[in-house]
């Protein structure tokens, strides 16, 4: 079972890697939104944020939630994208055809989602690290791998559950933007949390990407004190993961929903 | 451990001629649409099985239940000696698919799909080998997408085989081809033959079904109106053959030898055409009294009716349309 995700993984990859769509928007994207919102809104000495125990740089307090973005892009949209075209498409249903275990492919599938949300988490930090100063404190480094891990599993379920009730591939680009876009505005992605009415934070506390960008937050900022580990936040991006997980259980299907 | 090597063995070692599919009164129902009503098949090691029918005859449900896809409402099913309604894992081993419809795998080359699949089965064939048998070698490296309609049903048909299977489906595995692709394609099924496999072919082109199967079955309204070899489907073997030619100025039918007198009618066209039991007997007698009277018959035309004209008048809504 093992061997065969690995299996599955090393050519999900491939596909991925070859794929323009998928370099650009889940590579490439988080990188511009960086360098965008960082130059935009950080970059003078005064620039800073307020945020738990202190003050930082508003370049730096970007680096965290672009990572949520990276994670999502990776995990869910990317994920949602290809599983509904390979669904539509009659890809998934060939590959029923075949012996390979569901669990095998959808592994598989996860497994590519976690290899890129890692990557791109590593690249937005070393940007972080080398253009904005900001670096990751030893002490809350293992809360912030945990923090994107948990981040990568949870979006992957709640990528297979969003594909599953979605039935024509064209659809699956404009309606996970549809869902995301503006929660990364009200959830301190791209626009600092104390700068949101009170409101508008309760409404994106409902959602699991404001708990994701509030933990990874929690995890990068220097003035936390202890190990780092957004107890509550985690849990909640975890209980929405395990929803759609029990959605995605119900729902998967090889076939296409489509015709 | 023991049981199950037993029966995959007793499955592998099927000698020609024994079923490899036995279908008992089939049936499946859509809500109130009866989709198929009640059929039997069987079908035997190592032999091409076409299996015919109009758009909307049950076909694809047939073929869907078949390869484990659909739920049956009724009847009896066992393909290699299972039924595929609970088949899993080790039954998938044995069985090769061709869908009807199936993208390629997005951003794979030729050879990278079969790698991809070959480490789904227990005993994959050779990929090279694989590749070539259906004329894609040129084409290895090449990424699916960039592969011409022709091309991609070549590689479908490599990935249905790549599992080194028993028994294979192809579901309408030429529909929109050019001619000189369908060619190609048939080569490629009638090469399956040659390695032993058993073959469930499903098409709605009779020249398909003549060039490629052992054994053709037609269904039409979810029932199997006929079943034989191609040439005595339908009792096409006992059908009269139309002798058909066109008679010289200032001659008449009713001018013919006694013998095929009452046999003649005219045509619309002002053609002649003489419905023979015995064609050779009576293309004689025809030759015979035209030499006889100094004139040649130069568009004289035999023919016996074709597999389409018998799959016409035995998919025809109401029947009995056939002359």
């Amino acid at each position: 079972m093992i061997a065969m995700s690995v299996h599955q993984f090393r050519y999900d990859v491939r596909a991925f890697w070859r794929n323009p769509q998928s370099r650009f928007f889940t590579l490439a994207l988080p990188v511009l939104f960086l360098v965008i919102f960082a130059s935009v809104f950080g970059g003078g000495t005064d620039r800073t944020v307020k945020i738990a125990g202190g003050r930082i740089d508003t370049s730096v307090y970007y680096v965290p939630g672009i990572i949520a973005l990276g994670i999502i892009a990776a995990a869910f949209v990317n994920l949602v994208i290809s599983v509904t075209a390979q669904r539509e498409s009659g890809v998934l249903k060939r590959r029923r055809a075949t012996p390979v275990p569901a669990a095998a492919v959808i592994a598989g599938r996860s497994l590519t989602a976690v290899v890129t949300a890692l990557g791109i988490a590593a690249l937005l930090l070393g940007i972080g690290w080398v253009f904005y100063g900001a670096h990751v404190v030893a002490r809350t480094a293992p809360a912030l791998v945990v923090t994107i891990i948990v981040g990568t599993l949870a979006f992957c379920c709640l990528g297979f559950a969003l594909a599953s009730v979605i039935h024509d591939e064209d659809a699956a680009q404009p309606i996970t933007q549809a869902v995301m876009l503006p929660l990364y505005f009200i959830s301190g992605v791209f626009v600092p949390v104390s700068s949101l009415p009170h409101w508008l934070l309760n409404v994106a506390s409902v959602f699991p990407v404001r708990h994701l960008a509030a933990a990874l937050l929690t995890a990068y900022n220097p003035h936390t004190r202890g190990a780092g580990f957004a107890g509550v936040d985690l849990l909640i991006v975890a209980a929405w993961g395990a929803a759609g997980l029990f959605v995605a259980l119900r729902r998967f299907t090889w076939f296409p929903l489509g015709r | 451990m023991i049981d199950t090597d037993t029966t995959l063995d007793m499955g592998r070692m099927a000698e020609p001629g024994a079923p490899v599919i036995s279908v008992r009164g089939l049936a499946k129902r859509y809500g109130r649409y009866q989709a198929v009503k009640g059929i039997d098949l069987e079908v035997r090691h190592g032999e091409i099985f076409a299996f015919l029918g109009p758009n909307g005859a049950g076909k694809t449900t047939t073929v869907e239940i078949l390869e484990g896809f659909r739920s049956r409402t009724a009847g009896e099913v066992s393909v290699l000696g299972v039924d595929p309604a609970d088949a899993g894992a080790e039954w998938r081993d044995r069985v090769g698919v061709v869908l009807q419809e199936s993208a390629v795998e997005p951003g794979l080359s030729v050879r990278e799909c079969l790698e991809l699949y070959a480490g789904y089965y227990r005993t994959p064939r050779d990929i090279g080998e694989t590749i070539a048998l259906v004329g894609l070698s040129e084409k290895a490296g090449a990424l699916g997408g960039s592969l011409s309609g022709g091309q991609r049903r070549r590689l479908d048909v490599a990935l249905a085989l790549i599992g080194d299977p028993e028994l294979i489906f192809l579901d309408e595995p030429t529909t929109g081809f050019d001619p000189s692709a369908r060619r190609a394609a048939w080569e490629v099924v009638a090469g399956l033959r040659e390695l032993g496999k058993t073959v469930f072919l499903t098409t709605h082109y009779m020249d398909e079904a003549e060039y490629l199967a052992d054994r053709i079955a037609v269904i039409a309204d979810g029932e199997i109106v006929a079943e034989g070899t191609p040439q005595t489907l339908g009792g096409r073997d006992h059908m009269t053959a139309a002798i058909r030619f066109t008679l010289p100025d200032g001659v008449a039918v009713r001018n013919l030898p006694a013998g095929l007198r009452p046999l003649a009618e005219t045509q619309p066209s002002g053609g002649a055409v003489i419905r023979s039991e015995t064609p050779l007997l009576h293309v004689q007698m025809l030759a015979d009294w035209a030499l006889g009277r100094g004139f040649d018959l130069p568009d004289l035309d035999v023919r016996r009716p074709t597999l389409e004209d018998v799959y016409l008048s035995l998919t025809a809504p109401t029947g009995g349309t056939h002359r």
